[in-house]
């Protein structure tokens, strides 16, 4: 009579669909995809005329970054910390934090990233539209951070979207993530307008 | 300060009402058979003078012969508490009976212990994975697992 | 003329701007009431209680900080008391008044995220969580004297705390301590009384007293139901049963009374820190426990009263350096189970709400 009391009701067609994506996304993802680094070859490059009209729009893009809000876990809050009074990214025009990735040029990765949630991530950086940048915050995003080794972890966001920027921490302080944003500041400012 | 109850004495009760269900029982425990686990729980919450309603907690442990459920009940108006626990001793098809019908709190802590662990709780309203994905191969929390 | 109108699904995934973290509901909808719902989780599972399996047990500390992240030092506090129960340790009066100091501030810092994001959902943009933020900055900067971080803190340790507090730390209490009341008030008038929160909130998504205790709720959300069930006046841990509180209870268990007894709970939180800073010793704050500890044979439950709930840990030890068994018991999970009840026949307007008055930290419930 045990066998029959084994009895596992099938499964719903939604989450079979939602879990043969997440198997394929897994399957895919071996190899971390590189940074983004064509800012490197414009450099050597240049020519005078390209350069001020690169200049002036690509410092425009710059200081009027609008972010997406994409907290996961602990180092959402603070990024929202970042977002408050006290810390202020309002002075470098990021003021609002847009909730639809269509109207968003820079997705902040912050927290744990597992496999079950990748797929929705490649989804809303696939909606954003191009120019977009993505800055991964935290340990967890880096790497895995201290849930590396674990079955459903996926090891470092690189490995599913390509990463411009990476914040160290766990969780870094507000003003180690302004300072990151800054740094991207510097990397938009020599990608030429005829790459993009 | 809310009273952990003593197994034995509590054992001694069961016995009276359900003969034959109590497998082991001392200071900490009451372990029972699977097959009786529904009717000496129902026992436990329904006794007027044990009057336990409130599920704390489920946690399925993986000993290597056998799996181990065990439950933690309180009682908020004696405030009192007991630990009760149940044996399978099938490692490939582990089946125990759920509680859902008689402790609401029950239903996500067993689809957790069915998602982790693999047993399976006869008569759950809802079996299916919590917190991996529909496709994911094998039950993490087992001791044989990677 | 019959319009034919069919229930359809929604699903508010999980990435969304009013889910506290990654969580996914799918809602079927008859127009705008909620006829089902469907939670779906996981989107955080990290695998905690695996890895706790090969850590040593001063190992998981840093592991548990991560768990419930907006009150940190209460998971740690949960997790160290459990195991000080099976291995039988005592640990300094210093550090128990410590503990209870940090774990109070905690809980205020908990419940101002919780009220100012409640209030977030009811549409108040950011303005309510801009004016608790700036409370729990100050918090934050306490903490950030005492432990060094200031979001997952790994302060506690088996045996007592990990360090002393400097020298600034109590006099910057003390002005904290004496101003927050104060704040409170201010958010009293500002909040309790507004039209706009009582007409949205009063009388909706009632949670029935004895749904409550069937689905094990716990932490506000019971006690808005009307049970005064409170870990910390029913089964005291630490030094609890020293100080002079109260716990307040709701009427009808609705929206409004959730929110209410958070705010009348950081009032109490506050009376008991003015009285743990007036009774604190002096002495050594760690009471000498090996690194590699090797508690003996058995299994222990510890719980405590968690600004969401009771928070359990299961432990099982067969006494070599790593758990054979770690076993999280997440408040915010089985509160969840009710969800369903108390949304059923409400908008989907309502139904944020109603979530957001739970208070979930999703780290928590995926563990």
């Amino acid at each position: 009579m045990e066998v029959d009391k084994y009895h596992i009701p099938p499964p719903n067609e939604l989450d079979v669909a939602e879990g043969l994506r997440i198997n394929s996304l897994m399957a895919a993802s071996r190899n971390p995809i590189p940074d983004p680094d064509s800012w490197i070859d414009e450099e050597i490059q240049r020519n005078v005329l390209v350069t001020s009209v690169d200049y002036v729009v690509d410092w425009a893009r710059s200081r009027s970054l609008f972010p997406l809000m994409f907290g996961l876990a602990c180092c959402a809050f603070e990024m929202i910390g970042m977002a408050t009074s006290r810390f202020d990214i309002s002075r470098f025009g990021m003021d609002i934090f847009r909730w639809s990735p269509r109207q968003a040029d820079l997705m902040i990765v912050a927290g744990t990233l597992t496999w079950k949630m990748a797929p929705a991530v490649k989804l809303v950086y696939e909606q954003m539209a191009e120019p977009k940048w993505v800055i991964a915050m935290g340990q967890c995003c880096i790497s895995g951070g201290p849930f590396r080794e674990s079955y459903s972890v996926v090891p470092g966001i690189n490995r599913i979207i390509p990463v411009d920027v990476y914040v160290p921490g766990c969780p870094p302080r507000p003003e180690g993530l302004i300072y990151g944003i800054t740094k991207l500041h510097q990397k938009i400012v020599k990608e030429s307008i005829s790459k993009a | 300060m809310t009273t952990a109850l003593n197994g034995e004495q509590i054992a001694r009760k069961i016995n009276k009402a359900s003969p034959g269900a109590v497998v082991a029982a001392d200071k900490a425990a009451v372990v029972v058979t699977g097959e009786s686990l529904f009717k000496v729980a129902k026992f436990l919450k329904n006794t007027p003078a044990l009057d336990f309603n409130y599920l704390a907690d489920l946690a399925a442990v993986d000993y290597t012969d056998y799996f181990e459920v065990v439950y933690h009940l309180v009682s908020l108006a004696h405030n009192h508490s007991l630990v009760l626990k149940t044996r399978c001793y099938d490692h490939d098809k582990p089946v125990v009976p759920s509680l859902t019908t008689l402790w609401r709190s029950a239903d996500f802590m067993e689809r957790e212990a069915y998602d982790l662990m693999g047993i399976v709780f006869d008569g759950h309203p809802n079996l299916k994975r919590l917190l991996l994905w529909e496709g994911f191969v094998g039950h993490p929390l087992r001791r044989d697992y990677l | 003329m019959v319009i034919k109108t069919e229930p359809f699904i929604l699903n508010i995934g999980p990435q969304h701007p009013s889910t506290h973290g990654v969580f996914r509901m799918r809602v079927t909808l008859d127009g705008e009431v909620v006829v089902d719902i469907e939670p779906v989780i996981g989107y955080l599972h990290r695998g905690i209680e695996k890895m706790g399996e090969n850590r040593t047990y001063t190992q998981i500390i840093p592991l548990t900080d991560r768990l419930d992240y907006l009150a940190s030092l209460t998971n740690n506090l949960a997790y160290v008391l459990a195991v000080e129960k099976l291995a039988g340790i005592t640990i300094p009066e210093r550090a128990e008044y410590l503990r209870i100091i940090m774990a109070e501030a905690m809980r205020i810092s908990s419940h101002l995220m919780a009220v100012g994001f409640f209030l977030n959902d009811l549409g108040a943009m950011m303005t309510p969580v801009l004016y608790m933020w700036r409370e729990r900055e100050k918090l934050l900067d306490l903490f950030e004297m005492v432990c060094g971080q200031r979001l997952t803190y790994n302060y506690m340790r088996i045996g007592g705390v990990s360090h002393d507090i400097p020298e600034e730390f109590l006099p910057a209490l003390k002005k904290f301590v004496a101003e927050m009341p104060g704040f409170i008030d201010e958010y009293d008038q500002l909040l309790s009384q507004n039209e706009i929160v009582l007409a949205r909130t009063k009388g909706v998504s009632i949670l029935p007293r004895d749904t409550a205790i069937n689905t094990a709720a716990s932490g506000p959300v019971l006690r808005a139901s009307g049970v005064k069930w409170d870990l910390r006046k029913a089964d005291p841990y630490s030094i609890y049963d020293r100080f002079d509180f109260e716990v307040p209870v709701g009427k009808v268990g609705d929206n409004y009374d959730r929110y209410w007894v958070r705010m009348q709970e950081m009032r109490q939180s506050v009376r008991i820190l003015e009285q743990a800073i007036a009774q604190l010793p002096s002495g050594v704050v760690w009471a000498d426990v090996p690194q590699l500890l090797h508690p003996p044979v058995g299994e222990v439950y510890g719980h405590i009263e968690s600004p969401r709930g009771e928070l359990g840990f299961f432990l099982i030890s067969d006494n070599s350096i790593a758990p054979y068994r770690f076993h999280i018991r997440p408040p915010t999970l089985i509160n969840l189970t009710a969800l369903k009840d108390m949304v059923v026949g409400w908008k989907v307007a309502d139904l944020i709400i109603t979530f957001g008055s739970i208070d979930v930290v999703l780290g928590e419930i995926d563990r």
